[in-house]
């Protein structure tokens, strides 16, 4: 039951949040609202107890990614101008919402088998022998996450340096 | 009515249906990006609420592959605006043209 509540509060925040992304002239309180978003996002990784992806959302996207989009509204200085709405709004509109309806009849007219009780393990452990267990792990995946971030710090340092 | 996995998958079909429609119609750059994290987290949803749902935890080694590829991802694009910033003082998409033939 109060998970339930739980559910709905944050669904409905984070729904609004997002459209206060989309739909807000101001860029920065965009981004602000977008932070509210991921905040919220956390919440629901709770509710399915997650309880290691909600400390990662809180950290990567509230903490980091937040932290760096606010950083490059101050440095382009484009925030009064706004964010406008170019030619394709009505088809973008259109898109969106044939996405939505079609994905919400796709979801709900699947039988889904679902296995109703929560996982009360923690996930930590399970997702640490996941990524790591010799046997159909995610090692080399890892290995090649690690190059990737290396790859995008060296290049956002070279796409701002100074010439 | 009880919360179950539809719930979570049409929470996440809405919030991935807002950043489309964001990353379609909106001419800030950093407002694309900002629509363009709003569905990876989106997807995310779907990843953790399958997880969940199935008791099988790949799903949410998934969601910390999505989100190391999604910091990735912000840290060039937005290092791309702040660059294209600085040669053409603006950040509209629609004023992007370098690469239009």
């Amino acid at each position: 039951m109060g998970l339930d509540i739980a559910f709905w509060v944050l669904a409905v925040v984070s729904v609004g949040a997002a459209l206060a992304v989309v739909l807000m002239r101001d860029i920065f309180r965009a981004a602000l609202f977008l932070v509210l978003c991921f905040f919220t996002v956390a919440g629901i990784y709770i509710t399915l107890s997650a309880d290691f992806l909600a400390g990662a959302q809180v950290l990567i996207y509230v903490g980091a990614i937040g932290v760096l989009i606010i950083f490059a509204i101050m440095l382009t200085r484009e925030s009064r101008r706004g964010s406008p709405s170019g030619r394709l709004r009505l088809p973008a509109l259109l898109i969106g919402l044939l996405f939505l309806v079609t994905m919400v009849f796709v979801v709900v007219s699947t039988d889904w088998h679902v296995i109703a009780e929560l996982p009360t393990e923690p996930t930590t452990t399970a997702i640490a022998q996941a990524l790591f267990s010799g046997e159909d792990g995610f090692v080399l995946a890892f290995e090649i996450a690690a190059a990737l971030l290396l790859a995008a710090i060296i290049g956002a340092i070279v796409l701002v340096r100074e010439k | 009515m009880a919360v179950g996995l539809e719930h979570f998958l049409i929470l996440s079909a809405v919030l991935f249906a807002i950043g489309l429609y964001g990353v379609l119609a909106k001419r800030n750059a950093l407002v694309i990006l900002m629509s363009i994290e709003i569905m990876l987290t989106a997807v995310n949803i779907t990843m953790v609420a399958f997880s969940r749902y199935s008791h099988v935890i790949s799903g949410q080694v998934f969601v910390i592959f999505i989100m190391v590829v999604a910091a990735a991802e912000a840290a060039v694009g937005l290092a791309l605006i702040i660059a294209i910033y600085r040669s053409r003082k603006t950040v509209d998409a629609e004023k992007f043209d370098l690469m239009k033939w």
